[in-house]
């Protein structure tokens, strides 16, 4: 017999053995756990202090922009390899220790299994693994910070042949050498836990789970698993024969008679543009790795808090797939203005521009599902309407960058930063967010008490502070890169001439330096706002509301009452799953049964009853 | 009587059943997956996810495996691609004429006699791990007639063992020959690839080596029949696809130099 689907709060047990418990429940022996759901914590914990990490450098970065002679405590003034050593450690801190492992492995591990029904991943001991390779990736990266050189400068990207040569400047010696040993442990970890991850998709589905009754959130990990291990494995290779260059004597990316800083590499015969090929295969696919566990999860929320089915649910699935593989295919886009062959460019123009079709096919079916809908404003709808709305933003200013002409001028300008921030960055935080206000209860529950809920009030804040916090920091960015600001130039106003006049690059960016104090201001603002965020998360961490079994009447398993409370007990113990239809099923002309449950078996004259989207409104 | 336009009674009828998980939609409902057979109540239900069939676990490894074998292989991909674009660069001299410097390493003989030992090790697993799934044995072995199984296959496993080694002895022979020609990693190009890639798979089969000495430990050690068939299995298609791998990196040295 299933319980019921919206069980109430669950009482907490009287707190006798509290603090004996709470030790226990807190760290030593779990530290090593190979539980699924301690893991997705750890992976979250890790991507907490790594977005704080990043956002701080960031904010260095906006000061040192705008008044370049300040001098940071206890460093001095910022030197130009150490602003270029800021946007290094923050793309990489960013990009993979934020947007790759939150939202694929930290909530992939915490909720996937629930959500299709398994009762753990596929391979528990190399999921822990793979999360202590990305820990220890993180504290390889850090530490290169602190090395003779300082820390790498080359950018997320490393292009040789600068990155190739050790003496060729400051951050080229033994910081670059432990950036690639860290994104190389990255790597592998990654590519294990997307097999962990894929394996358990396809061999530990519960019965009835049909691959079109998988909910697109786990349809978007599939494919970002897909992504991670065709990916992965190939900057791997990129990586050793980089660091081959560095110490083995090999050039395959060093071009004959190269002169970097004062040395001639003879011999060789290799290509920088090799590097940007094996580089972008990966790096452009990676963009999908973090964006798409997003856009499946606001597909399901939008439908939640609608009380609509998803509209066009195996298109949904279809588009995702195509995101994916187009995704591969166009790796060339980020290099048109590199050397690349102009009818390779015209290729990757049309391959780049063709996956604002299925993209555009996302935008369609989220706006029909809200359309007309009344939905119920919660946080987390209000983060998943807000990737839609930064998804859109971000998006339009794609198939202008695909466009080879267009791109000449505007590549390596604020333009790009504006488009891939808004695009990625944003939205994928917005989508982290969305999971976290979602998900809380799951994560926060315990075997003392059941799940806490975020407060709203807080949430609704932090959420329109975040959203004008990062249109007004990212819009006007378009505009300064329109006007020709260039990117990763440490100081804009250059160093003024004789007579104090302003060198060419200043007097050309004079005209922006207002808009760019507007951006720090808005970025400080941005930043400050997340204090909210934190706020509420401590304080719902100790004294928010409990939730109900099901707090957002969602359809989806990991919602069944006996994953909540949680965790729920042992293997064995966990009553077997059967799912009867695809998720989001609601009904509005029954008031006591309003929504279907994928795993509630309901008698046939119930489920004749016609769901919302078909009848008519009064 | 008036000609009727709309459909009868019977055929507005939906005939479906919900036990059937047939929730309407018109699509194919969802493949029952209790079957378990025989007649002694051994409903598949009752055990825990994903251990429905006899080979759950063991299907559940190698698919693991499998996607591991296939990022690899981007792996090799990319070197391979790395190894044609490096091949076909030149540069300008001073006189503004383009230059090619590739000069094909000549490969060392014995690399062909190498391919034959890795040939007939690949066989030799394929004999080890189909003796871990004949029945007759898996039978005998539940009943507690001794382990035939370890048994058969032990000898072949071992085989395999001195094979692999005898093959990267093989490669470290190729090295040395290829050395005392002062032909070394950082010569030029070519010997870079060639080095690059032997080395490469040959880390590769050193990883495989440790794996046939787990599952080699694993005949010993291990009492459950699915846990020695898993490390048998996965050992012998991760040696497959070393196999195979290597003939398409060896027919990539030998020809397209």
């Amino acid at each position: 017999m299933t319980p019921p689907f919206n069980t109430p709060p669950a009482q907490p047990q009287p707190a006798n053995t509290a603090g004996k418990k709470r030790r226990a429940a807190l760290f030593p022996l779990r530290l090593f756990s190979i539980d699924h759901r301690i893991i997705g914590i750890q992976y979250l914990v890790l991507a907490l202090i790594s977005v704080v990490i990043g956002t701080v450098l960031s904010l260095l970065m906006r000061i040192h922009l705008v008044w370049p002679d300040w001098h940071l405590p206890l460093h001095g003034p910022i030197l130009p390899e150490d602003y270029l050593a800021l946007v290094t450690i923050h793309g990489t801190i960013m990009l993979f220790f934020v947007l790759t492992t939150a939202p694929q492995a930290g909530f992939g591990n915490l909720i996937l299994p629930a959500q299709i029904g398994a009762r753990s991943m596929a391979f528990p001991t190399l999921n822990a693994t793979s999360f202590w390779l990305t820990a220890a990736a993180l504290l390889i990266l850090l530490s290169s910070t602190f090395v003779p050189g300082g820390a790498a400068i080359s950018g997320w990207t490393a292009y040789p042949p600068l990155s190739a040569v050790a003496s060729s400047g400051p951050g080229q010696a033994l910081g670059m050498d432990l950036w690639l040993t860290s994104i190389a442990l990255f790597a592998i970890a990654s590519t294990v836990s997307s097999i962990n991850t894929l394996t358990t998709i396809i061999r530990n589905r519960c019965n009835g789970m049909t691959w079109e009754r998988l909910p697109l959130t786990v349809w978007g990990w599939f494919t970002a698993a897909l992504l991670s291990i065709i990916a992965f494995s190939v900057l791997l290779a990129a990586i050793l024969l980089l660091l081959c260059d560095r110490h083995a004597g090999t050039s395959f990316f060093l071009p004959t008679g190269d002169l970097v800083n004062g040395v001639l590499h003879q011999g060789g015969n290799g290509s920088p543009l090799l590097w940007l090929h094996l580089f972008w295969f990966f790096g452009h696919p990676e963009v999908y790795i973090a964006i798409l566990p997003g856009m499946g999860l606001t597909s399901m929320l939008l439908a939640n808090f609608s009380h609509r089915r998803v509209f066009a649910y195996r298109t949904m699935i279809l588009t995702t797939l195509l995101i994916g593989l187009l995704g591969i295919l166009l790796w060339g886009h980020h290099m048109f203005v590199a050397g690349l062959n102009p009818f390779a460019s015209s290729a990757f123009s049309i391959s780049t521009m063709a996956i604002a079709l299925p993209a555009a096919a996302k935008v369609l079916s989220w706006l029909a599902t809200t359309w007309r809908s009344k939905p119920s404003y919660k946080t987390p709808m209000l983060f998943a309407l807000g990737f839609v709305s930064l998804f859109l933003t971000g998006g339009l200013t794609g198939p202008i960058l695909a466009q080879p002409i267009l791109d000449e001028y505007l590549h390596n300008t604020f333009f790009v930063v504006a488009h891939f921030h808004l695009i990625m960055a944003m939205a994928g935080i917005f989508g982290l967010y969305a999971a976290t206000y979602y998900w809380f209860p799951l994560l926060t529950a315990t075997s003392q008490h059941p799940g806490r809920l975020f407060s709203e009030p807080l949430g609704n804040l932090h959420f329109w502070c975040t959203l004008v916090g990062a249109y007004a920091v990212f819009l006007p960015m378009h505009l300064t890169g329109l006007a020709g600001e260039p990117r990763h130039y440490a100081q804009l106003t250059g160093i003024p001439g004789p007579g104090g006049s302003l060198s060419p690059a200043g007097a050309l960016l004079s005209n922006t330096l207002p808009l760019n104090r507007f951006i720090t201001y808005a970025a400080i603002f941005l930043a400050t706002a997340q204090l909210v965020f934190l706020f509420n998360l401590v304080r719902s961490l100790r004294k928010g509301d409990f939730a109900s079994s099901n707090p957002w009447q969602a359809t989806t398993l990991e919602w069944h009452p006996s994953m909540n409370p949680f965790p729920p007990p042992s293997a064995s113990d966990t009553p077997e799953m059967s799912v009867h239809r695809a998720p989001c099923h609601y009904q509005s002309n029954r008031s006591e049964v309003s929504f279907l449950p994928q795993w509630e078996p309901v008698p046939l004259a119930l489920d004749e009853i016609e769901d919302a989207t078909d009848t008519k409104p009064e | 009587m008036p000609a009727t336009i709309t459909p009868n009674k019977t055929e507005q009828d939906r005939k479906r059943r919900v036990e059937d998980h047939d929730n309407g939609s018109g699509r194919r409902p969802p493949t029952d997956k209790r079957t378990g057979g025989g007649g002694d109540n051994d409903n598949w239900n009752d055990r825990p996810n994903g251990r429905r069939g006899p080979y759950e676990r063991l299907h559940r490894y190698r698919m693991g495996l499998f996607f591991a074998l296939a990022s690899d292989l981007m792996f090799f991909v990319a070197i391979v691609s790395t190894f044609f674009v490096n091949q076909s660069t030149g540069h300008f001299d001073p006189y503004n004429h383009y230059v090619n410097e590739w000069l094909p390493t000549t490969i060392p003989p014995i690399l062909w006699l190498n391919t034959a030992v890795l040939l007939l090790s690949s066989a030799a697993i394929e004999f080890a791990r189909r003796n871990m799934f004949r029945e007759t044995d898996v039978m005998d072995e539940w009943l507690g007639l001794g382990k035939p199984i370890t048994r058969r296959a032990l000898p072949w496993l071992a085989a395999t063992i001195a094979l692999g080694i005898l093959f990267l002895t093989g490669q470290w022979i190729a090295w040395r020959q290829l050395a005392l020609q002062h032909i070394f990693f950082k010569t030029n190009q070519s010997s870079h690839f060639f080095y690059l890639i032997t080395g490469v798979h040959a880390v590769h089969l050193f990883l495989g080596i440790a794996g046939l000495l787990t599952a080699f430990t694993g005949l010993y050690v291990s009492r459950q029949l699915e846990t020695r068939q898993i490390l048998v299995d996965g050992a012998a298609w991760y040696w497959h696809a070393m196999g195979l791998l290597w003939l398409f990196l060896f027919t990539l040295l030998v020809f397209f130099q």
